[in-house]
This record gives C-alpha cells, structure tokens and sequence, in this order.
C-alpha cells in the first residue's frame, strides 16, 4: 500500500496544472511575438522568414532584422497611433471615473437591500454581447439615427449633427462598454469607507464638500486607481469600438495592428506593434497589481 | 446624508438610463416594420422569421455554442485550481507568476492575446505537428486561456470566505482529502462554479477579436458574421438577434441569481 507515496501529491497538481497551462499558453506567446517581430516578411505560408536558418549542411545562421522597429521609428503613422491610443485611453478612464464616482457613491449610500439589485442592474449589460452593445450605439449615432432624430423633432438642431465615425463616438462606446469596471472596484472601496470617521469630522464642524475631499476621496483611492486601470489598460488595446464607431482619423495601435496583420498579411509589423503595445503597458499593469493589493489590504 | 438624496436619485436614473437606453432601442426597433433601422414602420416580428433563415449564421451560432460550452468547462476546472492554489497555499514557489498570469488575462488587450496565440500555434504545428491547421480546437484553447482568468476571480472571493471547520471536522473524522474535497469544498463553493461557468461561457460566446486571429477557414463564429454584417451597415436582422441574445442572458442571469438567492437564504435559516 504504499502506492499513495509513488503518486505526486495532490498539492504540486493542483498547483502545477493551471500553472503550466498559462505558462504555455498565456507567457510562452510573448516570446514568439518577440522573435517573429525579429523577423523579416516575405510572401509565403507563414508570411515570415524563420530568424534561425539552415544555409549549408549543419552550418545554422541567426538572421536577425531590427527593420520593422526602425519602421515604427521612423515612420510618423506609428507613433501617432501610439499617441491616440494614449489620449483615447486617458479622456475615457476621466470619463469613466466622472460618471462611475458618483454611480457607486450613490449604490454605496443607499439603503442596505437595495445594493445588491442595483448592482446586479450595473453588471447585467455587461453579460450581453460586447459586440451588439457597439451595434446599438450606432443605430443612436448615425446621420438618420434616434438621437439625430430627436433634436431635429425637438428643434434643437436643424441640420443632422455628425457624431458617427468622430472621436466623439468612440468616446461615448469606451464609456459605455467600460463603465462598470469602474463602479463595481470604486464601490468595493466605498462601502468599507468608515462613516464614523464623517461623523466625527461633522461633530467637528467639518462641511460636507471638505469631508468628501479629505476623508472620502483620499481613502477611496485604491479603488479610484483601481478601477482606472481596469479602463486604461484594455483601452489601449482596444479594435472593435475605434473600428465600428470611429472614423479613419481615429488613429489606435489595436486598430493599426489589426489593419497590418489581416489587411497587409504583414506579420512581423503587427508583432512589432503588439510587442510596442504590451511595453506601453508594462507601467499601467504594475500600477494596477499595486493598488489592488492595497484594496485587499483595506478588506482585510 | 438625507439632504443629498434627490441628488443620488437623479445621478442613479441617469446612470441606468446611459446603460441601459441603448439596449432598449435595439429591443424596440427589432419589431419594426421597415428595413431602415431607426424610421418607424409599424410593428412586425417578419425579422425573426429572416434570422430563423439565415443558415451562415444558425451555422456560426451553433459552432459558438459549442465552443463556449467547452470553454467554460474546461476554464471552471483550471479556474477552480488555480483559485485553490492561491487562497488554499500560501507559499510555493511560482505563486507570484501565477498570480501575475491569472491578473493580466483580465486586462490584457485582445489583440495581443490573439496574435500571440496564433504565433504560438503556427510555431507549435511547424515543430510538434499540433495543432494541425486552425479551428475549434484553437478557439477552445485560446479563450480557455484568458476565461480562466476570470473564473479564478470569482471561485476565489468563495474560497476566501469559506469557513474551514467542516473540511477540519471531516478529515479529524478521518475522511479522506479528496474525499472531503467532493463531499464537503465542492458543494459550498458549487454557487462561484455555476457563476465563473456562467461568465466564461458568455465571455467565449461574445468574443470576435481572439477567435479572427486563431481561427481558420471553415471555423466562423457568430460575432464574426455579425461583425461582417454590421461593418456593411445596421440591418433589423442584427436587432432580432440581439433581441433574442438578451433575452435569454437576461432569464438565465435572473433564474440563476434567483435560485442561488433561495439556497443563501435556506442555508441561513438552517443556520440559525
């Protein structure tokens, strides 16, 4: 019966399997955007040339092709890409905080059964498609479309407001689509918030403004920078909504990457980006585990 | 606190107005008459007979069920580890990069996690001779990777606040570990497994961008068709579907919530 003792304990499973599967599939990846956006494009299935080659009989040559960073130095496209992808990222975190910080101030403040359906109502949109959440803003957006209607009908406006393809919309579609990532962290941080603490600066003559700004905001910033992060990091990143909502002046390096790899089968460009995109992030995602460790830390 | 509550009110109805004004339109114009989206032409239903036609995209539909139905579960048991890992373990060496690997699936954007896979795959097929060629199979794999992440999420909150004297009764009565693991952990934390399943499935089922990059000919999931339709323009076609994708995360979300309420709430009554 010592068959028990040969078998690995179930502990160094339990670890290793998901370990090795995200080790595989998740880090062992990045390695691979590295090499190919090393490499040169060429016209072939996969359009890329390998970085080790055989030349002769065992004679194995490293070829390594430092052209598609120097691309991205040089020509101005990349860089603006980067720099949109930036601004869209940092206008639309604000955004978010601005319309969330309230939203889960409010959810916190209210009475006791009623959170948790409000913030059921918060995360329902959320499991329905991303895609078709995209979709309904441009029936809303468009030249002929609800909102344009209604101002015409109202008199607002006389002429049709041109929202679709302009910053604006991709704007509004972040927002939309990454709104509760930031309430559902900011209230986390809110509803531990000690009220006795408001109490006791009110008994002391505190007004409520000064309260908010010196006991509330400080003491929910973990969730602020938090839930910030939630929002800047992906957006970065993002395709779909500069693609579906934005116009051909809405310059992101998602959209940028994806034009590269599906439309010019340029393989080696889009890693390069990819491998640009993911250095940008390097800072956000360091940010991102330091803050929600503090969150948990507060919770605890 | 009483006198900023005519404040809290508005900002709450314009916040759930913004989330949710949009997905009304959608649902209201889906019975409209006319093919031009947003004019009024009475009311029809004869775009759910056109989507009940539509074989490309019943066909996508159905591959996307499949493939969200694997994800999720094989992401729930690599999830359920991973979360047991963390909260159960407290020191083994690779803890802080499988923390690391099951945080950033969460925000990584997806092109990069498309593009990196289908390299990795290209890389995989030219040496070991797998995957041979692209398709369901990398699908699973792909959004397995990243929904994981997600099921990690939400097992662990339950593993985190689950009270530890039942698994120590049991195994002080001599029940074996795997044994108080099925009997004992895995029906307390049942509700979290249904949840992550639950999110892992939509989150496979919604996604367009990972599937492009490691999808191959003859492998075309439903937010592909309906990205390629909804690129050429709006049609009433697209807000029957979305209707009906509504309608049912909606019901399933409230069946699932509600009876997970009533087991919560039957449980604290047997308590007391």
């Amino acid at each position: 019966m010592k068959l028990k003792q040969h078998l690995p304990p179930a502990r160094n499973l339990i670890i290793a399997i998901p370990w090795f599967w995200l080790a595989l599939f998740f880090l062992l990846p990045f390695l691979f955007v590295l090499k190919i956006s090393l490499s040169e494009p060429v016209l072939a299935q996969p359009p890329y040339l390998d970085l080790i080659r055989e030349i002769e009989d065992g004679l194995v040559t490293i070829m390594v092709n430092f052209g598609n960073y120097q691309l991205l130095l040089e020509d101005s496209l990349y860089l603006s890409a980067l720099l949109g992808s930036l601004k869209v990222a940092t206008i639309s975190t604000l955004c978010c905080l601005l319309i969330g910080y309230p939203m889960a101030y409010a959810i916190a403040r209210s009475p006791s059964h009623w959170r948790l359906p409000l913030l059921m109502l918060i995360i329902l949109p959320f499991w329905t498609s991303f895609l078709i959440r995209i979709y309904a803003w441009i029936g809303i957006l468009k030249g002929n479309g609800l909102l344009n209607n209604f101002l015409l009908w109202t008199g607002l406006i006389d002429t049709p407001l041109e929202i679709m393809h302009t910053p604006f919309a991709v704007y509004i579609g972040v927002v939309y689509n990454y709104l509760p990532f930031v309430v559902l962290p900011l209230y986390a941080t809110l509803i531990r918030l000690d009220l006795t603490l408001l109490e006791a600066a009110a008994d002391l003559g505190c007004r409520p403004w000064k309260q908010f700004l010196l006991i509330t905001l400080p003491l929910s910033l973990p969730g602020v920078l938090a839930g910030a992060m939630l929002v800047f990091i992906p957006v970065m990143g993002e395709f779909v909504i500069p693609d579906l909502l934005g116009g051909p002046d809405t310059l992101m390096l998602g959209k940028l990457m994806w034009t590269e790899f599906f439309n010019n089968k340029d393989w080696p460009l889009a890693s390069s980006l990819a491998a640009l995109l993911l250095v940008a992030l390097i800072v956000p995602f360091v940010l991102l585990r330091h803050f929600e460790r503090r969150a948990e830390e507060g919770a605890a | 606190m009483k006198r900023h509550l005519p404040l809290l009110i508005t900002i709450l109805l314009f916040g759930y107005a913004f989330l949710y004004g949009p997905i009304i339109s959608l649902i209201v114009y889906s019975f409209n008459e006319s093919r031009l989206v947003t004019v009024w032409g009475g009311f029809s239903t004869k775009w759910y007979g056109e989507l009940l036609q539509n074989e490309a995209l019943l066909g996508a539909a159905w591959l996307s069920v499949r493939i969200a139905a694997l994800t999720a579960t094989v992401a729930v048991v690599l999830g359920t580890l991973a979360a047991l890992a963390l909260v159960r373990f407290r020191r083994f060496r690779g803890r802080g990069s499988l923390e690391v690997m099951v945080t950033a699936p969460l925000v990584m954007p997806e092109v990069i996690i498309g593009l990196s896979l289908l390299l990795l795959f290209v890389a995989m097929e030219s040496v070991i001779g797998w995957p041979a060629g692209r398709g369901m199979t990398t699908i699973v794999i792909a959004h397995t990777t990243f929904a994981m992440a997600y099921v990690t999420v939400v097992v662990q909150s339950r593993l985190a606040h689950m009270d530890l004297s039942l698994e120590e009764a049991a195994l002080d009565l001599g029940a074996r570990p795997l044994k108080v693991f099925f009997s004992i952990t895995l029906p307390i934390i049942a509700p979290s497994l249904i949840a992550g399943w639950l999110l892992a499935f939509t989150l496979s089922l919604d996604d367009l961008v990972v599937a492009s990059f490691v999808s191959g000919p003859g492998a075309t999931t439903l937010p592909m068709v309906v990205y390629s339709s909804v690129r050429l323009g709006v049609s009433p076609e697209i807000n029957a579907l979305a209707t009906i994708i509504v309608g049912l995360v909606s019901l399933t979300v409230l069946v699932v919530g509600w009876v997970l309420w009533k087991q919560e709430k039957r449980k604290q009554s047997e308590a007391h």
